[in-house]
């Protein structure tokens, strides 16, 4: 199964506090355990929300709102892409992640959505929108 | 944490442990199954020692020494049990601390040598094919006896033995676990890509069938082909594997239909795609012809794949690009069926006739006489160049050569068709 794994906000995170080598060294090196058990498909880290924007949908309407957003615990601040075996391995591989930022901070698990999961409700055209969605989105 | 909860999390993390764990312990003990005897026990103890204290913080480092102490255990009463060990006995009484320093050093070492000896140790030449892919499976993927047989449709006994015999083999081989270097470090890696690619295909083949385990299988070797990648990454062709296999993987779910039929590559909902896997399949082929390994074997497969990947409609595929792979790929790996796949694309790329001229090439190819593809392929030239009498009967002899029902009842609608 594939996971998102999102490394939530701080406040430091959101006011761009730059990591520490230490924590630097520490974040490659679970990066290289994760690339050596073969689990790691994907993973950026997000500038604050400071510099992004949200685009609110009411019917018709669209409305642009600069950043930054309330509610840091919220945001996130960094993701992976996994392929595990199950969620317990998820979990275990989260548990070994060095502390992401300076204070208290959270990591969330989410399983993504495979095409199977939708079974017959999901159409060739709606794989096809989702698709060109997630090619557009991806920057590749 | 109840105890359920306490046992499945011990469970995941032995499974993720285990195989640095028999890495580092085949290392020491020159003897894969007293290695993963070795991890069994350490686990056991674990399950017992960690419902009480709970997971500790570095539970590789703990499984680790908890099996270090058995070895050295069983490594004394080896030596006092007969001389013949007298070696080993030696190396552990001379170099005792610096042995366990060392396994202790690797366990915490992210470049992973001693995975990657395990996985060399596992693929070795001396071992058939099958053994090898069991053995690998069973070491470095975790998966039980029963389910390599479920996986490879075989009984459980058969494959408990091909690994036993396996483990005999390498033990009577007197083999080092260590990587190999230079040239004999080439020949070993054709062999541990093999495997991996056999076990891919083993899954990719078999979508078709009802057992879900198959397609796992497909997912177990793109994460070996992912640790290879990580450990060797100078290597172009480990990268020209795993571009091949993330590519053909992002066409598993588009292979069935409804009915679970088999579609063929042109006429796949290219939507269902999964565009992540070609995104890291393009940029692992890019990486190996970064290297300097764009006329490997595997990087030319993933090639032409990427080929396909990148036509969004079926009618977009650059056919003369293929075609030129193709005649890469012929030279680097001659073989009637390349010949075949190679005649078609040119077929494509620059007419039936050409296509004719090419079959004629490999048409004596006794492996082949048997085989219904090259008829239906011929019919289907011929059918395009106009000449329905001569396409007719090519179809007719496919027909007759094939064993699958449904190609069979395609085929025969094909000769028919010449007939108007």
């Amino acid at each position: 199964m594939r996971v998102m794994v999102m490394v939530k906000a701080t406040v430091d995170s959101e006011e761009g506090v730059m990591p520490t080598l230490e924590l630097l060294e520490a974040m490659s090196a679970f990066n290289g355990q994760l690339v050596e058990a073969g689990i790691l498909l994907a993973g950026e880290g997000l500038k604050p929300s400071s510099q992004g924007k949200r685009v609110a949908f009411d019917g018709p309407g669209r409305t642009v709102i600069d950043g930054p957003f309330a509610e840091t615990r919220e945001l996130v601040a960094g993701f992976w892409l996994w392929q595990v075996k199950d969620l317990d391995e998820a979990v275990e591989w989260v548990k070994r992640c060095p502390n992401p930022m300076f204070g208290p901070s959270e990591i969330e698990i989410r399983p993504v959505y495979e095409a199977s999961d939708f079974g017959e409700e999901m159409t060739p055209g709606m794989t096809e929108q989702l698709e060109i969605m997630r090619e557009k989105t991806s920057g590749a | 944490m109840t105890v359920t909860e306490i046992h499945r999390a011990i469970e995941t993390v032995f499974r993720m442990e285990r195989a640095r764990l028999i890495a580092g312990l085949a290392r020491m003990m020159r003897d894969i199954d007293a290695a993963e005897e070795l991890a069994q026990e350490a686990f056991v103890i674990a399950l017992s020692e960690w419902q009480k204290t709970g997971i500790p913080r570095n539970p590789g480092a703990w499984l680790m020494t908890a099996a270090k102490r058995r070895a050295l255990d069983s490594l004394r009463r080896r030596k006092m049990m007969a001389l013949k060990h007298a070696e080993i006995g030696h190396t552990i009484k001379e170099g005792d601390e610096t042995a366990v320093d060392a396994i202790e050093a690797a366990m915490d070492d992210d470049v992973g040598d001693e995975l990657l000896s395990l996985i060399f140790t596992a693929c070795h030449p001396v071992l058939s094919p099958q053994q090898r892919t069991a053995l690998t499976l069973r070491l470095i993927g975790g998966l039980t006896t029963s389910e390599i047989a479920r996986a490879f449709l075989s009984n459980e006994p058969a494959i408990a033995q091909r690994i036993v015999r396996a483990k005999k083999m390498l033990g009577a081989a007197g083999l080092s676990y260590e990587v190999p270097r230079g040239d004999e470090r080439t020949a070993r890696l054709a062999s541990v890509l093999e495997v991996v690619y056999l076990i891919f295909n083993e899954g990719y083949a078999a979508t078709m069938g009802e057992d879900l385990v198959r397609p796992a299988l497909c997912a177990e070797a793109q994460r070996l082909g992912r640790i290879l990648a990580g450990l060797m990454p100078d290597e172009p062709e480990v990268h020209g594997l795993l571009a091949l296999m993330e590519i053909q993987a992002s066409r598993l779910s588009a292979r069935a239909g409804p009915q679970g039929e088999f579609v063929p590559l042109t006429q796949q909902d290219r939507a269902r795609w999964d565009r992540l896997l070609i995104r890291r399949g393009l940029a692992a082929l890019q990486r190996a012809e970064a290297l300097g390994g764009e006329n490997g074997a595997y990087a030319l497969q993933a090639a032409l794949a990427a080929c396909h990947a990148r036509a969004r409609r079926s009618q977009d595929t650059d056919w003369p690009r293929i075609a030129a792979l193709y005649d890469r790929l012929a030279e680097v790996m001659p073989s009637p069926v390349v010949g075949l796949n190679r005649a078609v694309a040119h077929s494509m790329a620059f007419g039936p006739e050409t296509g004719l001229a090419c079959l004629d090439g490999i048409a004596q190819a006794e492996i082949l006489s048997q085989y219904a593809p090259l008829p239906a392929a011929r019919g289907d030239f011929l059918f395009r160049a106009g000449r329905l009498d001569e396409a007719r009967v090519a179809f007719e002899r496919a027909a007759e050569l094939t064993r699958n029902d449904r190609e069979r009842e395609f085929l025969l609608a094909r000769a028919l068709a010449c007939r108007n």
